[in-house]
């Protein structure tokens, strides 16, 4: 198959960058969206032209690494990761465009490359449950129903990739942190901490620069891991809730 | 030279306790003037970094991904061992210690195994407590399946994603940590080279990978959990950044890597589709549970769909080889008999290297519902990648690298043989023998981590009081210097081959010489051609742009650089071990019925290789395997 790309190459995070026009010969329609770009990169380098960079490593769908935005939709069409996108779905001929994740708490550090340490600061407010290695009961002490177990499992299987945010036109990371928030939240394990679990993680998302929810659902159309923006609304009132507690003084 | 293990006196089963009872032990105010280097942060570094932070250690932690959240722990599928026997099939912490010294063809330590085993129970806990998602009954009880090599049902599993799940675990614990100001994490940040002052480990030389910058970092004790050496082999099931570099570095400044040549190969993978393809996908083995694994009986119906192949003409080969483990017989023999066949002409699909997994059955037992609510995400991988669907047409499999059971040596304290420096998870060679049993890995990686090594830890930190050593002494500088000197070499070399060129011809060589099975001719080959193509590497390979930031062909190469040092290691080992077991198989030593025919009078020992400087062969040092409980036998899953 044969495409025509239009890739945005930026050198530095403070650079500017451009959509520059590459062309994708013999590829396999079995090749992966991130193979693709590994044989364009192979032909850009005979060229002497400096390989396009770009994150991935499990290459699986389950590490989030990705970060690439196909003809203006994070992860490109179809659901799942970029390197779960095959080539089989493209059209021999088609034009593609490929850009990083688009988000303004996301700065471009070079090509494709994003920087996303921002989620790492959310998940350090509050996205655990404190307990010290040694320290915890049987396993099978505490029953947890299965749809309990079940529905917490559908949050945990976010994978942290970014899409969300990116696809979000105010840049939202909500349906990021509800998944964490209603993954340890549904758990009897987690209860304990909800309350200043979801007020540290939001405030955090915050003061990160990320903007609000306004019902758009476009982090649950590029979601991979298929997390529901229903989790919004349940972190909205477990928030609510809490920010209700601790403005009347009941400690939390 | 000689390997002492430091196992514990008296019987098996009390070895761990006494050691426990007995251990040097820091307090919490000394603990705290202590800095512990950690790099990877999989579900050994994770679980390390939080656990000896809680304790109140200073740590450091390294990653070369973005986030730690994202090292390869993330894509283990199927499950994690235990033995709580809350089946009621007769499991116990004996038996978990059995199957794995059994699987691992009686090539492991028997005390670090049964440590392993007691420990087994204490993750599942504390994994809960963390609030991973274990599936469950109605009840609300924790559920099981079985896995390769065992007759019980002891696997605990979160879908087919029960590694990402223990991962986020470790991953919440640790960010928990990092938020108290206990651990300073650095992602995108690899290791170059380990620092060793006066003959200990005391601390790393590492690449920001954002800017290029080279620095070192000074530490009390440094602790690899890096993972394995699968990438040697280019095709793999490791992520892509995946590497031997902070194992090999830390082999060249003094430690010695036990059995390189223990390599699993995993039956269950999507098989290869062509020249251009970057790392092969792992069917998780749980997979297993419920299809049949099969190839025509005659080649002439290869070419067929399998549908318009009736059952009397159909060879499920596993269970006819092997009746009471069936499809659940160990990886390495599974894998084995998948190439058996399609050396036999028997394979099916593109280029005859593959064979079904067929759901059929299980569909028409349990309905389409069942089959999707325990392996749905499976199936659509599978869906994805090969535009095949699973639940109508059987899948296509075969066998691929996985996993690394060799590593660097360690004693039962998990310290290397260079003082300081600790190897966890499966950067390490020490529980899993010739061969890995399914669902073991995470097991292993968390009872490194948050059991093992916060206790056995103290036994070196309480021979440090004092002895901090100096961030500018020579040994940092030299250090630091050498890397600096390669980085300019790798992208000076300016000549017309690209980076991925050479990988793959390395990956490939070993592949047809050292992959599932080996000969003596075959690898004498390997051991004259790769020397060859290290030559060709260092003289005409290709690297565009510049030291000073994100490069990643860069990356690529200062790894593939020293993989085309391991994997003559790697050879040489296989080349040594003039037997067969487990994951390393040579066609010379077999039965007759074509299994692995072990000589445990000669090779009952852990092949440990000291570096002697390059060009230099290294020095075989050996650690004879002692067994006082078990018997050795000839493993059998008839």
């Amino acid at each position: 198959m044969k495409f025509y790309l239009e890739v945005w190459r930026q050198k530095s995070p403070n650079g500017s960058g451009k959509l520059e026009h590459y062309e994708a010969n013999d590829i396999p329609a079995e090749a992966s969206f991130l193979e693709m770009i590994d044989i364009v990169n192979e032909d850009l380098t005979k060229k002497g032209i400096e390989p396009i960079q770009f994150d991935s490593d499990c290459r699986e769908g389950i590490c989030g690494n990705c970060s690439l935005t196909i003809n203006g939709v994070p992860h490109g069409p179809g659901r799942g990761t970029t390197c779960q996108l095959y080539m089989r779905k493209f059209r021999d001929g088609q034009i593609i465009t490929i850009e990083p994740f688009r988000a303004d708490s996301f700065p471009v550090e070079r090509d494709l490359v994003v920087n996303r340490e921002a989620y790492e600061r959310i998940m350090q407010a509050g996205g655990f449950i404190s307990e010290r290695a040694g320290s915890a009961p049987d396993a099978n002490s505490v029953p947890i129903p299965k749809v309990v177990a079940d529905q917490a499992m559908d949050a945990a299987a976010c994978i942290g990739c970014g899409a969300c945010a990116a696809a979000c036109p105010n840049g939202s990371a909500m349906l990021f942190v509800s998944a964490k928030v209603t993954h340890l939240g549904l758990l009897p394990q987690g209860k304990p901490e909800n309350d200043r679990r979801v007020l540290s993680m939001v405030r955090q998302m915050d003061k990160e620069g990320f903007g609000n929810c306004s019902n758009y659902y476009a982090c649950e159309a590029v979601c991979p891991a298929g997390i529901p923006a229903s989790f919004i609304a349940r972190m909205n009132r477990s928030y609510s809730f809490a920010s209700i507690k601790e403005s009347v003084g009941i400690s939390i | 030279m000689t390997l002492d293990a430091k196992i514990p006196a008296g019987p098996l089963d009390k070895k761990w306790t006494s050691f426990k009872n007995t251990a040097k032990l820091v307090n919490p105010a000394n603990k705290r003037k202590f800095d512990i280097i950690i790099v990877g942060s999989g579900l050994a570094g994770a679980a390390a970094a939080a656990t000896l932070a809680e304790q109140g250690y200073r740590v450091k932690c390294f990653c070369y991904q973005d986030s730690p959240r994202r090292a390869h722990s993330i894509a283990a599928q199927g499950g994690i061992n235990a033995a709580k026997n809350y089946q009621n099939d007769g499991d116990s912490v004996y038996r978990l210690f059995y199957d794995t010294i059994k699987g691992g063809d009686f090539r492991a330590r028997e005390a670090n195994v049964h440590r392993l085993a007691e420990i087994s129970n204490q993750i599942i806990d504390q994994c809960v407590a963390q609030g991973v998602p274990f599936a469950r009954e109605y009840g609300g009880l924790l559920d099981n399946r079985s896995f390769g090599g065992a007759q019980v049902s002891r696997t605990f599993y979160a879908r087919g994603q029960t590694g990402q799940q223990l991962l986020l675990g470790a991953y919440s614990a640790l960010s928990h940590q990092i938020a108290l100001g206990n651990v300073e994490m650095f992602s995108k940040t690899e290791m170059m080279d380990l620092v060793v002052v006066d003959g200990h480990a005391k601390g790393i030389v590492v690449r920001d990978m954002t800017d290029g910058k080279i620095s070192s970092h000074a530490g009390d004790a440094v602790l690899l959990c890096t993972g394995g050496y699968g990438n040697v082999f280019y095709l793999s099931t490791n992520a892509r950044g995946c590497n031997v570099t902070a194992t090999y570095r830390a082999y060249k400044r003094g430690a010695l890597f036990a059995n390189p040549c223990y390599t699993q190969i995993h039956p269950t993978c999507i098989p290869v589709s062509g020249e251009y393809q970057s790392k092969l996908t792992l069917m998780s083995e749980s997979l297993r549970n419920d299809g049949r694994v099969w190839v025509p009986k005659r080649k002439e119906d290869c070419g067929k769909e399998p549908k318009e192949i009736p059952e009397d003409a159909r060879d499920y080969y596993l269970e006819r080889k092997y009746p009471s483990y069936g499809n659940l017989a160990p990886r390495d023999i599974s894998s084995r008999s998948a190439k058996e066949v399609c050396d036999d002409g028997r394979g099916v699909g593109p280029g005859g290297l593959g064979v079904y997994l067929d759901f059929a059955d299980a569909i028409k037992r349990l309905g389409k519902h069942v089959i999707e609510e325990r392996y749905g995400n499976l199936f659509e991988m599978y869906h994805n990648i090969t535009g095949e669907d699973a639940y109508e047409r059987p899948m296509r499999i075969y066998p691929a690298v996985h996993y690394a059971m060799g590593g660097l040596w360690v004693d039962y304290n998990l310290m290397s043989n260079l003082p300081g420096l600790h190897v966890l998870g499966e950067a390490n060679f020490s529980d899993h023998g010739a061969n890995r049993l399914g669902a073991s890995a995470l097991m292993q990686g968390l009872a490194d981590g948050y059991f093992v090594i916060p206790n056995t830890l103290g036994t070196y930190m309480a021979s440090q009081f004092g002895k901090k050593v100096d961030p500018n002494a020579p040994a940092f500088k030299e250090a630091v210097d050498s890397v600096k000197a390669r980085v300019q070499k790798l992208i000076g070399i300016n000549g017309t081959r690209s980076v991925d060129s050479f990988h793959r011809e390395l990956g490939k060589l070993l592949w047809d010489k050292c992959g599932m099975a080996r000969d003596k001719k075959g690898l004498e080959e390997a051991l004259r051609k790769i020397p060859k193509l290290r030559e060709e590497f260092w003289s005409n390979l290709k690297i565009l742009g510049s030291a000073d930031g994100i490069n990643m062909e860069l990356e690529r190469a200062g790894r593939v650089a020293d993989f085309l040092e391991f994997g003559e290691l790697l050879c040489l080992d296989a080349l040594n071990r003039n037997e067969s077991c487990g994951g390393h198989f040579r066609t010379e030593y077999q039965t007759p019925e074509g299994e692995a025919l072990r000589d445990d009078e000669h090779y009952d020992y852990v092949a440990a290789w000291k570096y002697e400087g390059d060009g230099q062969p290294p020095t075989l040092v050996k650690e004879p395997l002692v067994y006082e409980e078990v018997k050795l036998a000839t493993r059998s899953y008839k």
